[in-house]
Protein backbone atom coordinates (compact mmCIF):
# COMPACT_ATOMS: atom_id res chain seq x y z
CA UNK A 1 0.00 0.00 0.00
CA UNK A 2 1.83 3.03 -1.26
CA UNK A 3 0.10 5.45 1.11
CA UNK A 4 1.65 3.77 4.12
CA UNK A 5 4.97 5.07 2.90
CA UNK A 6 3.75 8.54 3.77
CA UNK A 7 2.15 8.19 7.17
CA UNK A 8 2.47 4.66 8.55
CA UNK A 9 1.69 5.89 12.08
CA UNK A 10 -1.46 7.65 10.93
CA UNK A 11 -2.80 4.89 8.73
CA UNK A 12 -2.09 2.21 11.33
CA UNK A 13 -4.23 4.12 13.83
CA UNK A 14 -7.38 3.92 11.70
CA UNK A 15 -10.09 1.38 12.46
CA UNK A 16 -10.28 -1.05 9.56
CA UNK A 17 -13.78 -1.45 8.21
CA UNK A 18 -14.98 -3.65 5.34
CA UNK A 19 -17.46 -2.26 2.81
CA UNK A 20 -20.24 -3.18 2.23
CA UNK A 21 -20.62 -3.29 6.01
CA UNK A 22 -20.77 -6.52 7.89
CA UNK A 23 -23.51 -7.20 10.44
CA UNK A 24 -23.21 -5.07 13.58
CA UNK A 25 -20.30 -2.89 12.41
CA UNK A 26 -22.28 0.34 12.16
CA UNK A 27 -23.29 0.14 15.83
CA UNK A 28 -19.63 0.43 16.79
CA UNK A 29 -18.78 3.45 14.67
CA UNK A 30 -18.84 6.76 16.51
CA UNK A 31 -18.68 10.38 15.38
CA UNK A 32 -15.08 11.57 15.14
CA UNK A 33 -13.63 8.09 14.63
CA UNK A 34 -11.05 7.57 11.90
CA UNK A 35 -11.70 4.59 9.67
CA UNK A 36 -9.94 2.87 6.81
CA UNK A 37 -12.33 1.37 4.25
CA UNK A 38 -11.58 -1.74 2.22
CA UNK A 39 -13.95 -3.42 -0.23
CA UNK A 40 -16.36 -2.19 -2.87
CA UNK A 41 -18.55 0.87 -3.13
CA UNK A 42 -20.53 2.86 -5.68
CA UNK A 43 -19.99 6.45 -6.78
CA UNK A 44 -22.41 9.19 -7.70
CA UNK A 45 -22.75 12.94 -7.68
CA UNK A 46 -25.26 15.53 -8.90
CA UNK A 47 -26.44 14.10 -12.23
CA UNK A 48 -26.29 10.47 -11.02
CA UNK A 49 -28.56 11.36 -8.14
CA UNK A 50 -30.98 13.28 -10.34
CA UNK A 51 -31.24 10.34 -12.71
CA UNK A 52 -31.55 7.71 -9.97
CA UNK A 53 -34.39 9.64 -8.37
CA UNK A 54 -36.14 10.04 -11.72
CA UNK A 55 -35.99 6.25 -12.11
CA UNK A 56 -37.35 5.76 -8.59
CA UNK A 57 -40.17 8.24 -9.15
CA UNK A 58 -41.22 6.59 -12.40
CA UNK A 59 -41.15 3.13 -10.80
CA UNK A 60 -38.35 1.79 -13.00
CA UNK A 61 -35.44 -0.46 -11.98
CA UNK A 62 -32.17 1.08 -10.80
CA UNK A 63 -28.86 0.03 -12.37
CA UNK A 64 -27.61 -1.20 -8.96
CA UNK A 65 -29.04 -2.52 -5.70
CA UNK A 66 -28.11 -0.01 -3.00
CA UNK A 67 -29.11 -2.26 -0.13
CA UNK A 68 -26.37 -2.17 2.58
CA UNK A 69 -24.04 -0.27 0.21
CA UNK A 70 -21.81 2.78 0.57
CA UNK A 71 -22.21 5.62 -1.92
CA UNK A 72 -19.18 7.84 -2.47
CA UNK A 73 -19.73 11.37 -3.79
CA UNK A 74 -16.97 11.73 -6.37
CA UNK A 75 -16.50 12.76 -9.97
CA UNK A 76 -13.00 11.48 -10.79
CA UNK A 77 -10.66 13.07 -13.29
CA UNK A 78 -9.91 10.82 -16.30
CA UNK A 79 -7.42 7.99 -15.86
CA UNK A 80 -4.24 8.24 -17.89
CA UNK A 81 -3.15 5.10 -19.74
CA UNK A 82 -1.96 2.62 -17.11
CA UNK A 83 -3.86 4.27 -14.25
CA UNK A 84 -6.91 2.77 -12.52
CA UNK A 85 -8.48 6.19 -12.04
CA UNK A 86 -7.46 9.85 -12.02
CA UNK A 87 -7.71 12.10 -8.97
CA UNK A 88 -10.67 10.91 -6.91
CA UNK A 89 -11.34 12.86 -3.73
CA UNK A 90 -14.77 13.64 -2.24
CA UNK A 91 -17.10 16.36 -3.52
CA UNK A 92 -19.30 18.51 -1.25
CA UNK A 93 -22.20 16.44 0.05
CA UNK A 94 -24.98 18.99 0.64
CA UNK A 95 -25.75 19.05 -3.08
CA UNK A 96 -26.97 15.45 -2.74
CA UNK A 97 -29.18 16.25 0.28
CA UNK A 98 -32.30 16.65 -1.84
CA UNK A 99 -31.94 13.08 -3.10
CA UNK A 100 -30.39 11.19 -0.17
CA UNK A 101 -33.58 10.26 1.78
CA UNK A 102 -34.96 8.42 -1.28
CA UNK A 103 -31.79 6.32 -1.54
CA UNK A 104 -31.78 5.61 2.19
CA UNK A 105 -35.32 4.25 1.75
CA UNK A 106 -33.79 1.68 -0.64
CA UNK A 107 -31.46 0.39 2.08
CA UNK A 108 -28.35 2.51 1.44
CA UNK A 109 -26.30 2.34 4.64
CA UNK A 110 -23.58 4.94 4.21
CA UNK A 111 -22.59 7.99 2.24
CA UNK A 112 -19.09 9.39 1.88
CA UNK A 113 -18.25 12.97 0.88
CA UNK A 114 -17.26 16.17 2.64
CA UNK A 115 -19.11 18.92 4.46
CA UNK A 116 -22.21 18.99 6.58
CA UNK A 117 -25.60 17.40 5.77
CA UNK A 118 -29.03 19.00 6.12
CA UNK A 119 -31.22 18.37 9.14
CA UNK A 120 -33.61 16.43 6.93
CA UNK A 121 -30.83 14.07 5.81
CA UNK A 122 -29.55 13.66 9.36
CA UNK A 123 -33.04 12.65 10.48
CA UNK A 124 -33.45 10.28 7.53
CA UNK A 125 -30.08 8.67 8.35
CA UNK A 126 -31.06 8.18 11.97
CA UNK A 127 -34.31 6.54 10.90
CA UNK A 128 -32.51 4.31 8.38
CA UNK A 129 -29.62 3.43 10.71
CA UNK A 130 -27.14 4.87 8.22
CA UNK A 131 -23.85 6.70 8.69
CA UNK A 132 -22.21 9.63 6.91
CA UNK A 133 -18.45 9.75 6.50
CA UNK A 134 -16.13 12.49 5.25
CA UNK A 135 -12.88 11.87 3.47
CA UNK A 136 -10.12 14.37 2.69
CA UNK A 137 -11.33 17.07 0.31
CA UNK A 138 -8.66 18.28 -2.09
CA UNK A 139 -6.51 15.16 -1.70
CA UNK A 140 -7.59 13.54 -4.95
CA UNK A 141 -4.12 12.42 -6.03
CA UNK A 142 -3.40 10.72 -2.71
CA UNK A 143 -6.83 9.09 -2.47
CA UNK A 144 -6.50 7.68 -6.00
CA UNK A 145 -3.78 5.44 -4.55
CA UNK A 146 -6.42 3.74 -2.39
CA UNK A 147 -8.53 2.73 -5.41
CA UNK A 148 -7.55 -0.57 -6.99
CA UNK A 149 -10.33 -0.95 -9.55
CA UNK A 150 -12.87 1.28 -11.29
CA UNK A 151 -15.73 -0.10 -13.41
CA UNK A 152 -18.34 1.93 -15.21
CA UNK A 153 -21.84 0.82 -14.16
CA UNK A 154 -24.30 3.35 -15.61
CA UNK A 155 -24.88 6.83 -17.06
CA UNK A 156 -21.73 6.83 -19.21
CA UNK A 157 -22.96 9.91 -21.09
CA UNK A 158 -22.73 11.93 -17.86
CA UNK A 159 -18.92 11.80 -18.18
CA UNK A 160 -17.28 12.40 -14.78
CA UNK A 161 -20.72 12.17 -13.21
CA UNK A 162 -21.27 8.55 -14.28
CA UNK A 163 -21.98 5.82 -11.74
CA UNK A 164 -18.85 3.72 -11.09
CA UNK A 165 -18.14 0.74 -8.90
CA UNK A 166 -14.82 1.09 -7.09
CA UNK A 167 -12.64 -1.38 -5.24
CA UNK A 168 -10.88 0.45 -2.43
CA UNK A 169 -8.09 -0.49 -0.07
CA UNK A 170 -7.37 1.38 3.17
CA UNK A 171 -9.37 4.40 2.05
CA UNK A 172 -9.25 6.95 4.92
CA UNK A 173 -12.39 8.65 6.25
CA UNK A 174 -13.80 10.27 9.37
CA UNK A 175 -17.18 9.29 10.81
CA UNK A 176 -19.29 12.48 10.85
CA UNK A 177 -22.80 11.19 11.60
CA UNK A 178 -23.11 7.92 13.49
CA UNK A 179 -26.26 5.83 13.89
CA UNK A 180 -26.67 7.14 17.45
CA UNK A 181 -27.45 10.66 16.20
CA UNK A 182 -24.09 12.28 16.90
CA UNK A 183 -22.60 14.79 14.44
CA UNK A 184 -18.84 15.33 14.57
CA UNK A 185 -18.93 18.79 12.94
CA UNK A 186 -21.47 19.84 15.60
CA UNK A 187 -19.31 18.37 18.36
CA UNK A 188 -16.34 20.46 17.11
CA UNK A 189 -18.50 23.61 16.92
CA UNK A 190 -19.86 23.04 20.44
CA UNK A 191 -16.34 22.57 21.80
CA UNK A 192 -15.25 25.87 20.25
CA UNK A 193 -18.20 27.68 21.78
CA UNK A 194 -17.45 26.36 25.26
CA UNK A 195 -13.67 26.94 24.94
CA UNK B 1 4.18 47.65 -32.13
CA UNK B 2 5.13 44.13 -31.01
CA UNK B 3 3.40 41.26 -32.80
CA UNK B 4 2.39 38.02 -31.04
CA UNK B 5 0.86 35.18 -33.01
CA UNK B 6 -2.35 33.81 -31.48
CA UNK B 7 -0.89 30.29 -31.81
CA UNK B 8 1.65 31.20 -29.12
CA UNK B 9 -1.18 32.25 -26.83
CA UNK B 10 -2.86 28.86 -27.30
CA UNK B 11 0.39 27.04 -26.52
CA UNK B 12 0.95 29.11 -23.37
CA UNK B 13 -2.59 28.66 -22.05
CA UNK B 14 -2.52 24.92 -22.68
CA UNK B 15 0.73 24.60 -20.72
CA UNK B 16 -0.63 26.70 -17.86
CA UNK B 17 -3.81 24.60 -17.65
CA UNK B 18 -1.91 21.29 -17.52
CA UNK B 19 0.73 22.45 -15.05
CA UNK B 20 -1.68 24.30 -12.76
CA UNK B 21 -3.68 21.11 -12.16
CA UNK B 22 -0.77 19.04 -10.89
CA UNK B 23 1.87 21.43 -9.56
CA UNK B 24 1.07 23.71 -6.66
CA UNK B 25 3.08 26.93 -6.56
CA UNK B 26 5.62 27.50 -3.74
CA UNK B 27 3.41 30.13 -2.06
CA UNK B 28 0.61 27.66 -1.29
CA UNK B 29 3.01 24.81 -0.44
CA UNK B 30 4.84 27.02 2.05
CA UNK B 31 1.52 28.14 3.55
CA UNK B 32 0.41 24.52 4.06
CA UNK B 33 3.70 23.63 5.76
CA UNK B 34 3.46 26.70 8.02
CA UNK B 35 -0.15 25.80 8.88
CA UNK B 36 0.85 22.23 9.75
CA UNK B 37 3.63 23.49 12.02
CA UNK B 38 1.36 25.81 14.02
CA UNK B 39 -1.71 23.52 14.03
CA UNK B 40 -3.18 22.80 17.47
CA UNK B 41 -5.60 19.98 16.59
CA UNK B 42 -4.00 16.55 16.21
CA UNK B 43 -6.48 15.41 13.53
CA UNK B 44 -6.14 18.68 11.60
CA UNK B 45 -2.34 18.36 11.76
CA UNK B 46 -2.57 14.87 10.28
CA UNK B 47 -4.86 16.10 7.52
CA UNK B 48 -2.48 18.98 6.68
CA UNK B 49 0.38 16.50 6.50
CA UNK B 50 -1.66 14.37 4.09
CA UNK B 51 -2.41 17.44 1.98
CA UNK B 52 1.32 18.09 1.71
CA UNK B 53 1.82 14.43 0.74
CA UNK B 54 -0.99 14.83 -1.80
CA UNK B 55 0.77 17.78 -3.44
CA UNK B 56 3.95 15.73 -3.59
CA UNK B 57 2.24 12.74 -5.26
CA UNK B 58 0.41 15.07 -7.68
CA UNK B 59 3.57 16.81 -8.78
CA UNK B 60 5.73 13.70 -9.11
CA UNK B 61 3.16 11.53 -10.86
CA UNK B 62 1.31 14.33 -12.68
CA UNK B 63 -2.05 13.41 -11.16
CA UNK B 64 -4.34 16.41 -10.54
CA UNK B 65 -4.06 17.73 -6.97
CA UNK B 66 -7.87 17.61 -6.85
CA UNK B 67 -10.29 15.85 -9.20
CA UNK B 68 -12.19 19.13 -9.53
CA UNK B 69 -9.81 20.70 -12.02
CA UNK B 70 -12.18 23.61 -12.10
CA UNK B 71 -13.58 26.08 -14.50
CA UNK B 72 -10.71 27.98 -16.11
CA UNK B 73 -10.53 31.59 -14.97
CA UNK B 74 -8.04 33.45 -17.14
CA UNK B 75 -6.75 36.93 -16.42
CA UNK B 76 -5.09 38.49 -19.45
CA UNK B 77 -3.19 41.74 -18.96
CA UNK B 78 -2.43 43.04 -22.43
CA UNK B 79 0.25 45.65 -22.95
CA UNK B 80 -1.09 48.43 -25.15
CA UNK B 81 1.99 48.17 -27.38
CA UNK B 82 1.16 44.58 -28.41
CA UNK B 83 -0.80 43.38 -31.40
CA UNK B 84 -2.09 39.81 -31.55
CA UNK B 85 -2.23 38.24 -35.00
CA UNK B 86 -5.35 36.10 -35.07
CA UNK B 87 -8.26 35.84 -32.68
CA UNK B 88 -7.09 36.26 -29.08
CA UNK B 89 -10.33 35.10 -27.47
CA UNK B 90 -10.51 31.93 -29.57
CA UNK B 91 -6.80 31.26 -29.00
CA UNK B 92 -7.30 31.26 -25.22
CA UNK B 93 -10.35 28.99 -25.40
CA UNK B 94 -8.46 26.59 -27.67
CA UNK B 95 -5.59 26.50 -25.15
CA UNK B 96 -8.02 25.58 -22.38
CA UNK B 97 -9.71 22.92 -24.50
CA UNK B 98 -6.40 21.34 -25.52
CA UNK B 99 -4.97 21.54 -22.01
CA UNK B 100 -7.93 19.78 -20.40
CA UNK B 101 -7.99 17.12 -23.13
CA UNK B 102 -4.28 16.36 -23.29
CA UNK B 103 -3.70 16.74 -19.54
CA UNK B 104 -6.42 14.21 -18.61
CA UNK B 105 -8.17 16.91 -16.61
CA UNK B 106 -11.81 16.72 -15.62
CA UNK B 107 -14.21 18.63 -17.84
CA UNK B 108 -16.69 20.24 -15.51
CA UNK B 109 -18.31 23.01 -17.57
CA UNK B 110 -21.99 22.61 -18.43
CA UNK B 111 -25.06 24.57 -19.48
CA UNK B 112 -26.44 26.26 -16.34
CA UNK B 113 -30.05 25.22 -16.95
CA UNK B 114 -29.87 22.07 -19.05
CA UNK B 115 -26.83 20.78 -17.09
CA UNK B 116 -25.39 19.26 -20.29
CA UNK B 117 -21.59 19.09 -20.15
CA UNK B 118 -19.84 20.95 -22.99
CA UNK B 119 -17.25 18.11 -22.86
CA UNK B 120 -14.34 20.49 -23.49
CA UNK B 121 -14.23 22.48 -20.22
CA UNK B 122 -14.83 25.55 -22.36
CA UNK B 123 -15.84 28.27 -22.39
CA UNK B 124 -13.36 29.53 -19.81
CA UNK B 125 -14.04 32.79 -17.97
CA UNK B 126 -11.70 35.42 -19.42
CA UNK B 127 -10.94 38.81 -17.89
CA UNK B 128 -9.04 41.18 -20.21
CA UNK B 129 -7.25 44.25 -18.95
CA UNK B 130 -5.23 46.78 -20.94
CA UNK B 131 -1.97 47.76 -19.25
CA UNK B 132 1.13 49.68 -20.33
CA UNK B 133 4.07 47.95 -22.04
CA UNK B 134 4.44 45.37 -24.80
CA UNK B 135 3.93 42.12 -22.88
CA UNK B 136 0.94 39.89 -22.41
CA UNK B 137 0.64 38.41 -18.93
CA UNK B 138 -1.66 35.42 -18.60
CA UNK B 139 -2.74 34.15 -15.17
CA UNK B 140 -4.59 30.85 -15.07
CA UNK B 141 -6.73 30.05 -12.02
CA UNK B 142 -8.61 26.76 -12.34
CA UNK B 143 -11.41 27.40 -9.86
CA UNK B 144 -13.00 24.47 -8.09
CA UNK B 145 -16.64 25.04 -7.25
CA UNK B 146 -16.81 23.42 -3.81
CA UNK B 147 -15.27 26.67 -2.64
CA UNK B 148 -16.75 28.93 -5.35
CA UNK B 149 -20.26 27.89 -4.23
CA UNK B 150 -19.59 29.27 -0.74
CA UNK B 151 -18.83 32.78 -2.04
CA UNK B 152 -21.14 35.73 -1.39
CA UNK B 153 -21.71 39.37 -2.22
CA UNK B 154 -23.60 42.05 -0.33
CA UNK B 155 -24.32 45.75 -0.79
CA UNK B 156 -23.85 47.21 2.69
CA UNK B 157 -25.02 50.68 3.68
CA UNK B 158 -21.97 52.94 4.23
CA UNK B 159 -23.01 53.22 7.90
CA UNK B 160 -22.05 49.55 8.35
CA UNK B 161 -18.41 50.61 8.01
CA UNK B 162 -15.41 48.41 8.70
CA UNK B 163 -17.29 46.51 11.41
CA UNK B 164 -19.95 45.60 8.85
CA UNK B 165 -17.28 44.37 6.44
CA UNK B 166 -15.64 42.21 9.11
CA UNK B 167 -19.00 40.77 10.13
CA UNK B 168 -20.01 39.87 6.58
CA UNK B 169 -16.67 38.29 5.63
CA UNK B 170 -16.39 36.28 8.85
CA UNK B 171 -20.03 35.12 8.69
CA UNK B 172 -19.52 33.99 5.08
CA UNK B 173 -16.51 31.88 6.07
CA UNK B 174 -18.26 30.46 9.17
CA UNK B 175 -21.44 29.61 7.24
CA UNK B 176 -19.34 27.73 4.68
CA UNK B 177 -18.06 25.47 7.47
CA UNK B 178 -16.25 22.43 6.13
CA UNK B 179 -17.82 22.65 2.63
CA UNK B 180 -15.12 24.65 0.79
CA UNK B 181 -12.18 22.46 1.96
CA UNK B 182 -10.59 24.68 4.61
CA UNK B 183 -7.94 25.92 5.22
CA UNK B 184 -9.25 28.43 2.70
CA UNK B 185 -7.91 31.57 1.12
CA UNK B 186 -10.40 34.41 1.42
CA UNK B 187 -10.51 36.86 -1.48
CA UNK B 188 -12.37 40.04 -0.57
CA UNK B 189 -13.42 42.86 -2.89
CA UNK B 190 -14.54 46.08 -1.22
CA UNK B 191 -15.98 49.01 -3.16
CA UNK B 192 -16.62 49.74 -6.81
CA UNK B 193 -19.97 48.46 -8.00
CA UNK B 194 -21.78 45.11 -7.78
CA UNK B 195 -19.67 43.42 -10.50
CA UNK B 196 -16.45 45.28 -9.66
CA UNK B 197 -16.49 44.00 -6.08
CA UNK B 198 -16.90 40.41 -7.30
CA UNK B 199 -14.07 40.84 -9.78
CA UNK B 200 -11.77 42.31 -7.11
CA UNK B 201 -12.53 39.39 -4.78
CA UNK B 202 -11.49 36.93 -7.48
CA UNK B 203 -8.44 38.94 -8.48
CA UNK B 204 -7.36 39.11 -4.82
CA UNK B 205 -6.81 35.35 -4.96
CA UNK B 206 -3.99 35.88 -7.45
CA UNK B 207 -1.88 37.86 -5.01
CA UNK B 208 0.89 35.56 -3.76
CA UNK B 209 0.28 34.24 -0.24
CA UNK B 210 2.38 36.00 2.36
CA UNK B 211 2.15 39.39 0.69
CA UNK B 212 -0.05 41.90 2.44
CA UNK B 213 -2.02 44.72 0.83
CA UNK B 214 0.13 47.70 -0.16
CA UNK B 215 -2.25 49.93 1.78
CA UNK B 216 -1.43 49.92 5.51
CA UNK B 217 -5.03 50.19 6.75
CA UNK B 218 -6.13 47.39 4.38
CA UNK B 219 -3.18 45.20 5.45
CA UNK B 220 -4.28 45.76 9.06
CA UNK B 221 -7.84 44.75 8.16
CA UNK B 222 -6.54 41.58 6.44
CA UNK B 223 -4.63 40.65 9.58
CA UNK B 224 -7.59 41.34 11.84
CA UNK B 225 -9.98 39.29 9.70
CA UNK B 226 -7.56 36.37 9.52
CA UNK B 227 -7.31 36.31 13.28
CA UNK B 228 -11.12 36.50 13.77
CA UNK B 229 -11.63 33.66 11.26
CA UNK B 230 -8.95 31.42 12.77
CA UNK B 231 -10.10 32.05 16.33
CA UNK B 232 -13.73 31.11 15.75
CA UNK B 233 -13.70 29.05 12.56
CA UNK B 234 -14.17 25.31 12.37
CA UNK B 235 -10.61 24.61 11.32
CA UNK B 236 -9.12 22.28 8.71
CA UNK B 237 -12.01 20.35 7.11
CA UNK B 238 -14.22 21.31 10.06
CA UNK B 239 -12.10 19.22 12.45
CA UNK B 240 -11.12 22.04 14.80
CA UNK B 241 -7.79 23.76 15.40
CA UNK B 242 -6.48 27.16 14.39
CA UNK B 243 -6.27 26.98 10.59
CA UNK B 244 -9.63 27.78 9.03
CA UNK B 245 -7.96 30.25 6.64
CA UNK B 246 -4.41 30.54 5.33
CA UNK B 247 -4.82 34.14 4.24
CA UNK B 248 -7.25 36.99 3.72
CA UNK B 249 -6.55 39.15 0.66
CA UNK B 250 -8.48 42.38 0.28
CA UNK B 251 -8.62 44.54 -2.83
CA UNK B 252 -10.41 47.89 -2.74
CA UNK B 253 -11.72 50.39 -5.29
CA UNK B 254 -13.47 53.73 -4.84
CA UNK B 255 -17.24 53.42 -4.70
CA UNK B 256 -20.40 55.58 -4.80
CA UNK B 257 -21.16 57.78 -1.78
CA UNK B 258 -24.30 55.70 -1.19
CA UNK B 259 -22.64 52.31 -1.47
CA UNK B 260 -20.37 49.77 0.26
CA UNK B 261 -20.24 46.62 -1.88
CA UNK B 262 -18.43 43.65 -0.30
CA UNK B 263 -17.70 40.42 -2.15
CA UNK B 264 -16.15 37.31 -0.64
CA UNK B 265 -14.64 34.74 -3.00
CA UNK B 266 -13.56 31.61 -1.17
CA UNK B 267 -10.71 29.49 -2.46
CA UNK B 268 -9.90 25.99 -1.23
CA UNK B 269 -6.49 24.87 0.05
CA UNK B 270 -5.87 23.29 -3.37
CA UNK B 271 -5.10 26.82 -4.55
CA UNK B 272 -3.93 26.23 -8.10
CA UNK B 273 -2.62 29.13 -10.13
CA UNK B 274 0.03 29.62 -12.80
CA UNK B 275 1.29 32.70 -14.60
CA UNK B 276 3.13 33.23 -17.84
CA UNK B 277 4.35 36.36 -19.62
CA UNK B 278 4.72 36.46 -23.38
Amino acid sequence: MSLLRYRPDFFDSLKEVKVPFEEGVLEDLHAGQLVSLTGSLYTGRDQTHRRLCELIESGRDLPVDFHDQLLYYVGPSPAKPGQVIGAAGPTTSYRMDAYTPQLLDLGLKATLGKGQRSEQVREAMLKAGAVYLASIGGAGALLSKCITQCDLVAFEDAGPEALFRLEVESFPAVVINDIHGRDYYQIVRDKRKSA
Amino acid sequence: MREIDAVNITTAVKKLAIEAATDLEPDILDALVAARDRETSELAKNILELLINNADIASREKIPVCQDTGVGVVFVDIGQEVHVTGNLYDAIQEGVRAGYQEGYLRKSVCDPLLRVNTATNTPAIIHFDIVSGDDIKISFLPKGCGSENMSKLTMLPPSAGTAGVIGFVADTVFAAGSNPCPPVIVGVGIGGTFEKAAFLAKRALLRPLGIASARDDVAELEKRLLSVINEKGQGVHGFGGNNTALAVHIETYPTHIASLPVAVNIQCHAHRHKESTL
